[in-house]
């Protein structure tokens, strides 16, 4: 919780005013996700897009009261350097482990998890420079 | 029934592609019902039950005769024909897209089996359906499937273990190309 201190690092496109506290949240799930990936890999990006509303009517959403319960997640880190990506996508279920293990947790999570490079690989290559504003490390 | 139904989805899918010649049919795709070799010893089910998480010797051999009974393995959630989500429809998308033989390709329905949707899950270390396992080896879920699909890594993969219908591996390394265009 107090990594989110280091949010300077955090662009999101989804990320909230800072002073929101996560005592009111109503995105408490979303909020766990940011605290854990903030925590455990210092992501230099992180965009956590909920989906939910685009499988509310799915069948096995049923019964579901959870409006949390699809994500999307782009992570960015140096975390993921020289490992493939089932076992980047391993580190991230592991980290949030118990919150789709609950029931009524969550159901799905796509990942797109990217060193710093491939991530600079990847803008040069899908438009001319769009952000100025990453950082160097 | 449920194997031929692979085989005309995936045969659908591939002669619907834009570059599609007539191929032979597979002859017969594997014929496998995952169901029956999970319910044969009834006593099973109790054990499981007291198991719970715990993947249990039984399941996790019979999970193992799963992954083994063709090159190209998917655990998803419905059939081929008629997914039950989108991830996993996706993902029997892009396996038809690249021209994977149907006779070389099985799909296990884990709604039909609650043994093996929670096995599966500790079988791979891998907590979402649908997953992809290529000659016994897990590959991945439906972002990386979908990512290497647009990235030709599938297609160069799929090549490499001799899995796609004849003719078919240099029509899907276009059409990762194609993809990548996009």
């Amino acid at each position: 919780m107090l990594r989110r201190g280091a949010l300077g690092l955090v662009r999101g496109a989804t990320s909230r005013p800072l002073f929101m506290s996560t005592m009111a949240s109503k995105t408490p799930v979303e909020d766990v996700i940011r605290e854990k990936i903030t925590a455990a890999l210092h992501p230099t990006t992180l965009e956590i897009y909920n989906d939910s509303h685009l499988h509310a009517h799915h069948k096995a959403m049923e019964g579901s009261a959870s409006s949390e319960t699809h994500f999307r997640v782009v992570i960015t880190s140096e975390a993921f350097k020289s490992k493939m990506n089932p076992a980047r996508h391993r580190l991230i279920y592991a980290l949030l482990k118990d919150e789709m293990a609950r029931e009524g947790g969550i159901h799905a999570l796509q990942l797109r998890t990217l060193t710093p490079e491939e991530e600079e690989r990847r803008r040069a290559q899908e438009t001319a420079p769009a952000t100025q504003a990453k950082s160097t490390q | 029934m449920f194997s031929r139904s692979i085989a005309r989805q995936l045969l659908r899918q591939t002669t619907s592609s834009a570059a599609a010649a007539a191929r032979p049919a597979a002859a017969a795709a594997p014929a496998y019902a995952f169901s029956s070799t999970f319910r044969q010893p009834s006593s099973l089910f109790s054990l499981a039950q007291q198991q719970q998480r715990l993947l249990s010797d039984t399941t996790k051999q019979a999970i193992d005769k799963a992954v083994a009974s063709a090159p190209v393995v998917l655990f998803m959630k419905g059939t081929p024909e008629t997914p039950q989500c989108g991830f996993s429809r996706a993902s029997i998308q892009i396996l038809g897209l690249q021209g994977v033989d149907p006779a070389k390709f099985a799909a296990f329905n884990v709604l039909e089996d609650p043994e093996l949707r929670e096995g599966i899950k500790e079988y791979s270390d891998w907590p979402t359906i649908p997953q992809l396992y290529i000659d016994k080896e897990f590959v991945g879920g439906c972002d990386i499937i979908v990512s290497m699909h647009q990235n030709g890594e599938l297609a160069k993969l799929l090549d490499e273990k001799k899995v796609l219908a004849a003719a078919e591996a240099e029509e899907a390394a276009a059409a990762g190309e194609e993809k990548k265009k996009e």
